[in-house]
Formats: C-alpha cells, sequence, structure tokens
C-alpha cells in the first residue's frame, strides 16, 4: 500500500480570543457556562435585530491573515451561508465568501511551504445535544456568534504526522500573536481535514472530508485511517467516493456522514445587514505594528544567541515558555543557552510531573534567572541547584535558599586537601585501584564530594586527588 | 388620548389595528403629571402614534401579520419607536399590514385585511394599510410604516395621505421586523408637512446597533420656502398609458400648480425603469427568503406538529402551516434566485438592474431637483378585486426605483381619480436631500388650502 500516496489539506476554526461575539456585545467565552445564559436579541436571531461588526474580531483575523503572508484586500465583505439547523438561530450564518480578509498566504513546515488558500471570518453556531434515548434534543446558543476564524490551506500536506505539525504550528502562531487560545480541548481550536490519495505523480484523486476531529491526535489518527482506507480501495481498482465523514473516537474509525448528493446548496449572497469594510493602508500599518513576534522570528533570534536549534524551536513554539525565557534573559547575566536548557529541561519536567504551568507555580523569571547564574559562576554545583530547584518553584529565592542553608561549593584548596588527605588514608584499596587505572579516581572523588555535603567543587576535587596520588 | 382611543376601537371595521395598547391612557396621564410640574416635554409630547405591526414594541405584541408570530412579545423596542416616545409620543396600537410587508392591498394579512376609510369596500393598500387607514380616518395625527418597494407611499395615495421615505439608511432599521433589508425603511404617514417633518426630525439620526445606519442623517434646514426655480422633472416612462384616466388628470392638476408655484416641470428619462419591478421581485423575495428562515418554529415562532418528528419535519410544518400563499410565493422565489446555477442569470442580473436605475436616476438629477411620477398607477381598487399576484406586483412599478436606488420620496395627496377615491404624487429626491421632499409636499399643502389630507368622515 506504500505505492499511494496520500495529500492532505486542512481547514481549521479557531476560536477568536475577543471580549464580545462578532456580532454583539455578549461574552465571546462562555466555556463552562450554564446553557442560554450569555444570549441577547442579536445572538438570538430575534425578529428585528440586526448585526453590528466586532472591530476586535476583524482586526484579530486580519492579523492572523498578515503573519500567514495572505493578501488582504481592499474591500471585504460578509456572506449569508443559508442552512436549516437548530443551533444556527437565524438559519444563516454570516460568514465570508468571495471577499475574504485574506487569500494567498503560506505556513513554513519543516522547510517548505504550505499555501494558506483563504483566510475568513464568520460566527460560530451554538452547541447541540442529542441525549441518548431522550424524545428531544437540547440547544445551548452561549456559543452562538462567537467570533472564528477558518483558514483553509492547500492541499499540500502529505503525512499524517505533517498534518499534526502543521497544526501545533498554527497554534503556535495564533498564541503568539494573542489571536487565539487555540487549545483543541475547549474547541478553541477544531480541524476538519480533507485526503485523498494518488500514486506518485499522478493526478490529484477524490477526496473525503472528515469532520468532528476535536484533538490533533484524532486529526493523525482519521487521516492514517483514511489513507488505509482509501489505498486499499485503490488497490483493489475501486474508487473513492467523494463523500463527507465523521470521526468516531471510540472505534477510531471514520463513518458516513453524507454523500455529495447530499450536500446542501447554501445560497451565499451578500448580506445585506452589513456594509462592506473597507481596509486602508493605515490600519494595516497599524496591525502591523501592533504584530508581535512571530515563532519562527523567535527560534532564529534564540539561535542567534546561541541557543542550541532543537531547545530553541522548543521554545520558539511555546508562548508561555519563550515568554518567560525571553524576560529571564532580560535579568541574568549568563548565558543563553543554560537558561534554555534549565526552562526547557528541568523547570518543564517539574512542572509538568507536579500539574503546574509556568502561569501557575510562583516562579519568576528573576529566580531562575539568579538560579542558572549561581550554577554558571561556580557558587553552587549543577546538582545542588537540582534539588534546589522545587523551593525556587515554589517561589523561595535561590540566593537566599543557598546562604540558609550554607550551600556555596566548597573552593578553598587548603580547606579541601585535608578532606582529600583523610579520605585516601580511610581508602587505601582504592588508592591502589586508583594508580593502577585513572578513572578508578572517580570513586574516590565521590567519596570526598559526599562527605563535604555535597559542595566541594568536582573539577577541584579532582585536581587534589590527582595531584596526590602524584 | 382617550378620544384616538376611542376612535381606534370605535373604527373596528376597519381592520386598522391588530394590538391596541390600552396603556396609552396611562402614559398620557403620566404626562400630564409632567407638564402640569412644569416639565418641559418633549416635541412629540402627548401625540397619539400607531406604529406598524412589524416594527418591535417592548413588552407588546408584534406580529408582523403573520401566524408565525402568534405570541411574540418582543423583549425590546425598535430604535424609531424609542425615539419617538422619547420625543413624547404614545403608540396607541400596532397597526394591521400585509404579512411581513409582503403585500400592496392589506389583503395578506393572517388577522384579515384592513379597509379604505374612504370607502370600505375598497383597499387601503399596503402593506402599511393599517398605518394609512389610522390616519386616514384621523385616529392619530401620524404613524409609522415600513417601505420596502412603496409600502408607505403606496397607501398614503390610496388613503389621501401623506407618505414619506426617507434616504436609505437615514432612519435606523434595528427592531424592524425584516423583509427586505437592502430596499427597506421606515416611513411616516401623517395629514400634514409639518407632522412629518417633526417625526422625521426625532427619528433622525445614526443608530449603532444598525451597521447601515447613515453617519449623518439628511438635513432638514431646506425643509421650507416655495418652489420658485424648483426642477422638477417628470418621469416619461411612467408618466403615460400605464395610468388610470383619474390619476393621469391628478398629474396634471399637480403639474399646474407646481408651475404656478414658480416650479419649472420638464420630461426626463429613467431608461430602466420599466425593468424595476423585475429587479425588485427578485431582490426582495431573495433577500426575504433568508431573512424569514428564522421562523422555524424552534425559540419563538409558531411551533407545529411533535416533537418525535424530528426537528426538520417540525420546521417544515411550522413554516408551511404559518406562512400565507404571498409569503410562501416570494419565499421560493426567493429560493430560486439565490440558488447555485441560477444566481447570475437571476438575482446577479437584478442588481445589475438596480444599479443601472440608479444610474439613470443620478444622470436625471443632474438636470432636476426632483423627479415627479404618479404614487401608483391607479387609485385604491376593491377588495378582492386582484387576484392576479402579478397585477398586484405591476402596480409597484412607480415606487420601487427609490428602493432599488436608496432615495428617499414622498407621496403628497393629489385630489381624488376614480369613485371619488384618493391619489398621491410622488416626488423622488437625490439620497440626503429629503428636505427638498419636505418643500415641495409644504408648497402643496399650502397651495391646497385645508382639504389637502381631509379626514376621512364615514369610517364609522
Amino acid at each position: 500500500m506504500s505505492e499511494f500516496e496520500p495529500v492532505i489539506g486542512l481547514e481549521v476554526h479557531l476560536a477568536l480570543s475577543t471580549k464580545s461575539k462578532m456580532f454583539c456585545g455578549c461574552p465571546a467565552e462562555t466555556f463552562g457556562s450554564a446553557p442560554n445564559t450569555h444570549t441577547c436579541p442579536v445572538c438570538l436571531g430575534l425578529p428585528g435585530s440586526l448585526p453590528t461588526i466586532n472591530r476586535a474580531a476583524f482586526d484579530k483575523a486580519l492579523m492572523f491573515a498578515l503573519a500567514l503572508g495572505c493578501s488582504v484586500p481592499e474591500r471585504t465583505q460578509f456572506h449569508r451561508k443559508n442552512y436549516f439547523y437548530p443551533d444556527a438561530p437565524k438559519n444563516y450564518q454570516i460568514s465570508q465568501y468571495d471577499h475574504p480578509v485574506g487569500e494567498h498566504g503560506f505556513i513554513e513546515l519543516g522547510g517548505r511551504r504550505v499555501g494558506v488558500t483563504r483566510c475568513h471570518v464568520e460566527e460560530d453556531a451554538g452547541r447541540s445535544q442529542h441525549p441518548l434515548y431522550a424524545p428531544y434534543s437540547l440547544v445551548d446558543l452561549n456559543r452562538a456568534g462567537a467570533p472564528l476564524l477558518e483558514m483553509v490551506t492547500e492541499p499540500d500536506l502529505r503525512t499524517p504526522e505533517e498534518a499534526r505539525e502543521f497544526l501545533n504550528k498554527v497554534r503556535a502562531i495564533a498564541r503568539a500573536l494573542g489571536v487565539s487560545d487555540a487549545n483543541p480541548e475547549e474547541g478553541k481550536l477544531r480541524a476538519d481535514v480533507n485526503v485523498s490519495v494518488r500514486r506518485p505523480g499522478a493526478p490529484f484523486g477524490t477526496k473525503v472530508e472528515v469532520k468532528n476531529l476535536n484533538s490533533f491526535r484524532s486529526v493523525q489518527r482519521a487521516l492514517e485511517f483514511e489513507i488505509k482506507r482509501q489505498s486499499r480501495i485503490l488497490a483493489d481498482s475501486g474508487s473513492v467516493r467523494q463523500d463527507t465523514l465523521g470521526w468516531d473516537e471510540g472505534g477510531q474509525k471514520t463513518y458516513l456522514m453524507r454523500t455529495k448528493e447530499g450536500e446542501a446548496d447554501y445560497r451565499y449572497f451578500p448580506d445585506p445587514d452589513l456594509p462592506p469594510v473597507r481596509i486602508d493602508a493605515a490600519w494595516l500599518e497599524r496591525l502591523r505594528a501592533d504584530t508581535p513576534e512571530l515563532p519562527d522570528a523567535k527560534e532564529a533570534r534564540y539561535v542567534g544567541l546561541g541557543v542550541r536549534a532543537d531547545t530553541a524551536a522548543l521554545l520558539a513554539y511555546d508562548t508561555e515558555l519563550s515568554s518567560f525565557f525571553d524576560r529571564t534573559l532580560k535579568t541574568s547575566g549568563g548565558n543563553a543557552q543554560a537558561v534554555a536548557n534549565w526552562l526547557g529541561g528541568d523547570v518543564t519536567g517539574y512542572l509538568n510531573a507536579n500539574g503546574l504551568t509556568l502561569e501557575t507555580s510562583k516562579l519568576t523569571p528573576e529566580h531562575l534567572a539568579r538560579l542558572v547564574d549561581l550554577v554558571e559562576r561556580g557558587t553552587i554545583s549543577g546538582k545542588v541547584a537540582k534539588e534546589l530547584l522545587p523551593d525556587v518553584i515554589g517561589g523561595a529565592s535561590p540566593e537566599a535558599l543557598v546562604r540558609v542553608r550554607g550551600l556555596e561549593q566548597v573552593t578553598d584548596a587548603s580547606a579541601l586537601g585535608s578532606v582529600v588527605d583523610a579520605v585516601l588514608a580511610e581508602n587505601p584499596k582504592l588508592v591502589d585501584e586508583a594508580k593502577a587505572n585513572p578513572k578508578a579516581v572517580n570513586a574516590l572523588l565521590g567519596r570526598v564530594i559526599k562527605s563535604t555535603g555535597g559542595k566541594a567543587k568536582p573539577e577541584l576535587v579532582r585536581e587534589l586527588i590527582v595531584q596526590k596520588l602524584g | 388620548m382617550r378620544e384616538a382611543l376611542a376612535r381606534a376601537e370605535a373604527a373596528e371595521g376597519l381592520g386598522a389595528f391588530i394590538t391596541l395598547v390600552p396603556e396609552a391612557l396611562e402614559k398620557a396621564r403620566t404626562l400630564d403629571v409632567r407638564r402640569a410640574a412644569g416639565e418641559t416635554l418633549g416635541p412629540l409630547a402627548g401625540v397619539p402614534v400607531a406604529v406598524k405591526d412589524n416594527l418591535c414594541t417592548a413588552g407588546v405584541l408584534t406580529t408582523a401579520g403573520s401566524k408565525s408570530l402568534t405570541g411574540f412579545v418582543p423583549p425590546y423596542s425598535a430604535t424609531v419607536v424609542e425615539r419617538l416616545e422619547a420625543a413624547g409620543a404614545i403608540v396607541i396600537g400596532k397597526t394591521n399590514l400585509d404579512e411581513f410587508g409582503m403585500g400592496s392591498s392589506n389583503e395578506n394579512s393572517a388577522f384579515g385585511p384592513a379597509r379604505n376609510p374612504h370607502n370600505p369596500d375598497f383597499v387601503p393598500g399596503g402593506s402599511s394599510g393599517g398605518s394609512a387607514a389610522a390616519v386616514a380616518a384621523g385616529i392619530t395625527p401620524l404613524a409609522l410604516g415600513t417601505d420596502t418597494g412603496g409600502s408607505v407611499r403606496q397607501p398614503a395615495s390610496f388613503t389621501g395621505v401623506l407618505g414619506f421615505k426617507p434616504t436609505y439608511g437615514a432612519l435606523s432599521r434595528y427592531g424592524v421586523i425584516a423583509f427586505a433589508s437592502s430596499l427597506e425603511q421606515v416611513g411616516v404617514l401623517a395629514r400634514s408637512t409639518r407632522d412629518l417633518e417633526l417625526a422625521l426630525s426625532v427619528m433622525f439620526g445614526h443608530d449603532p446597533h444598525d451597521a447601515t445606519s447613515l453617519a449623518s442623517p439628511p438635513d432638514l434646514t431646506g425643509a421650507h420656502g416655495d418652489l420658485t426655480g424648483v426642477r422638477v422633472g417628470k418621469v416619461r416612462e411612467l408618466c403615460g398609458d400605464g395610468n388610470s384616466e383619474g390619476v393621469l388628470g391628478a398629474l396634471a392638476r399637480t403639474e399646474a400648480t407646481l408651475k404656478a408655484l414658480g416650479a419649472t416641470v420638464g420630461e426626463v428619462s429613467l431608461p430602466h425603469a420599466p425593468y424595476g419591478t423585475a429587479a425588485y421581485y427578485l431582490v426582495a423575495p431573495a433577500e426575504a427568503s433568508s431573512n424569514l428562515a428564522r421562523f422555524d418554529g424552534m425559540v419563538y415562532s409558531y411551533r407545529s406538529g411533535e416533537d418525535r418528528l424530528g426537528q426538520a419535519e417540525v420546521m417544515r410544518r411550522s413554516r408551511g402551516e404559518s406562512f400565507g400563499p404571498e409569503v410562501r410565493r416570494r419565499i421560493l422565489t426567493g429560493t430560486y434566485a439565490l440558488s447555485a446555477g441560477y444566481y447570475d442569470a437571476y438575482y446577479g442580473k437584478a442588481l445589475k438592474v438596480r444599479r443601472l436605475i440608479a444610474g439613470d436616476m443620478a444622470r436625471a438629477f443632474t438636470s432636476y431637483d426632483l423627479l415627479l411620477t404618479p404614487t401608483a398607477p391607479t387609485a385604491a381598487y376593491r377588495l378582492s378585486e386582484k387576484g392576479d399576484p402579478l397585477a398586484v406586483y405591476m402596480g409597484d412599478v412607480d415606487t420601487v426605483l427609490a428602493n432599488l436606488a436608496g432615495v428617499p420620496a414622498v407621496s403628497v395627496p393629489a385630489g381624488t381619480a376614480e369613485e371619488g377615491l384618493p391619489c398621491g404624487m410622488q416626488f423622488m429626491a437625490p439620497a440626503l436631500q429629503d428636505a427638498r421632499l419636505l418643500r415641495v409636499a409644504g408648497a402643496l399643502e399650502a397651495a391646497a388650502g385645508k382639504s389637502f389630507a381631509p379626514v376621512a368622515a364615514d369610517f364609522l
């Protein structure tokens, strides 16, 4: 089946992180609220109500489009997408059609460009619930009218892993720009996939769309499933039907939602309630000026500071980490790689293991900087620093900890000399071994450090032992 | 106020109102108390007004003339209603209309027809038929209507009152139960130009709730003065054969009066005017098909069937049972016009005609200050006289142009036509030049003297 090559495109919905909904003043963030408590005549679609455009949402959508290198038209417009469903209170969705906010952008992935066909703004629908065995359905309109950005890619992705990496990148960009929290768990990033397979070099095959993917993992699994399914059909000289499928998370398989014949005719037409929006150069200029540094640029900057490429990428694509890293560097005298290692390694490890985040922990950039500086200056060993880390993350000052606990490294050769003499005298057997085999020095070294309570500087101890063994 | 309510109740046979608001009396008493206490009240303090029932009124049943909104009590008022009330006006009732504003005779109302106060065997016009009847019968001096293709001007013509449709965007549409958003404007019916101007001036002004509301409203300072040197262009395509003898006679009389008042009257061509009705009857239904989609029985509108039938079937039944035949016809027409494969041929083409008509008008306004046509080709007709919907549509030939172009227009009483029934003449002005229309209406009113818009006396 490896004779077939997958062709993948994505449709990504990002919930824009604005205070209010797309076309009314209700709060946009209603996650966890009681049903139908954040609604008004506009988002309920009551007769006579009219939409007005949320400029903040529009700004965020434009900023995202610009960051993806999209061309932004001088005039953009909203259209109505007409379809009947109870969670769409007007029975049409205000969306964009032939004048979206951005077209022809791209995202760099592994050194090549994945094309972004378009970005458009639209309103979200409510949520329907169909309780099992109940003779009714429930509709929660809290989410109805929340602002969404939909991004559609070109069919430029080739593997499920790549699709997942792409989504990670989209999330990182959205978070870096502050346009969306982009977390799939809360439905702030939702992806549909289009996938077909073909023999390499052949024209595109018939694609299917898979919906209901609520995690990046589901995206990858659904793609893997579909690629196998379609390849098997083609290998048996069958043909793939252009269907819309759903993803069954429990069964880890796709299922038929509707066939192409069942597709609705959405009868798009310009929304007469919303005049076209003119986007002038000054507006774009202001947005460009307000655009924060993007992950790719961050990564390059970190590498320039001497951070290893893999660590730089790890930090750059995580908004919290990179922001913390930048703030730590500002107050640290030490090298960037050391700070990066601590942050990306032990700090993250400890936080994850204890169910914490940089936000919920009491770690400050200043304290992390001091801790790294203490190690870099040789005041404490890396081992001691690691032992201090939980307290530092708990909010303690590393300098105060070192002072109070008397943890400064012993670097005085004469003071250490007597300890070394004592250890050598107590371990004649090890002394003999060390004389025969230089590697056995480590055993003596360990004993010396242990008897100083870990405070002896290892390099110095080694030097003294070698000297005394003559 | 008591008198207005009493007249409204006495005139029940007129079918002008769907709902009366007895609380109006209490409001009037409160105003009296405030006045007695020396408070300065608004310019319309205590004036009873009638409001078309497709304008939302907080706490008062609002049906849009449709079974689908039986029992709908809006939690908010339309901006225009709020502004009238802020100026002291008191809403005494909600007036009858063709369902959702779709009709020209007020016969398409789920609550029965309204009748012409000048002769109850005749229609009052539509869709703001109830509002026109209320003003013509002297129940209220002012009424609000909505005008999507002539729905204020044509009933004004049929009932012998003034009917004004402002520049698109001059009055907020917030709270207007939408029929065709890009065409409709709230309009005013009145018996005097002064009342008209007063009502417009308190309702004009940007509304942040309506994205199509103008940032700054038309300037009404030029609303007074004589007609010396005013250039009036009679629209050639609409002032000939298609009109009844009586209407042509009224046109000639108006022309003579205008000249006598110092205006010049010439003839101008709007070459695409004959296509206006066809374009209108594509654009309006297309928008309506989407605007009326929300009446599905799910949240607040008429609901049919049982839940176990499933939401799709409940929606289908609710809509099928609650919409009248004209509304269903227009939803189907509009849905068709927007469908894949037909969009360009119908909706797209109609938009082109719309642009051409706006272009025709812009050219005409380079030579003329005002354009003149009859408001409708005939005076009022008898109830049930016109069974063919197309015949009714053709009656909108004069009025749809102003909606398609977004320009202001007024129907001014012009005496009587056939069977002693009134008829009006329509003036159109360039966008934002609403004041010119008030000026010509005021001048014609002054010239006509007291009988300009007589109260129909025999409505009881």
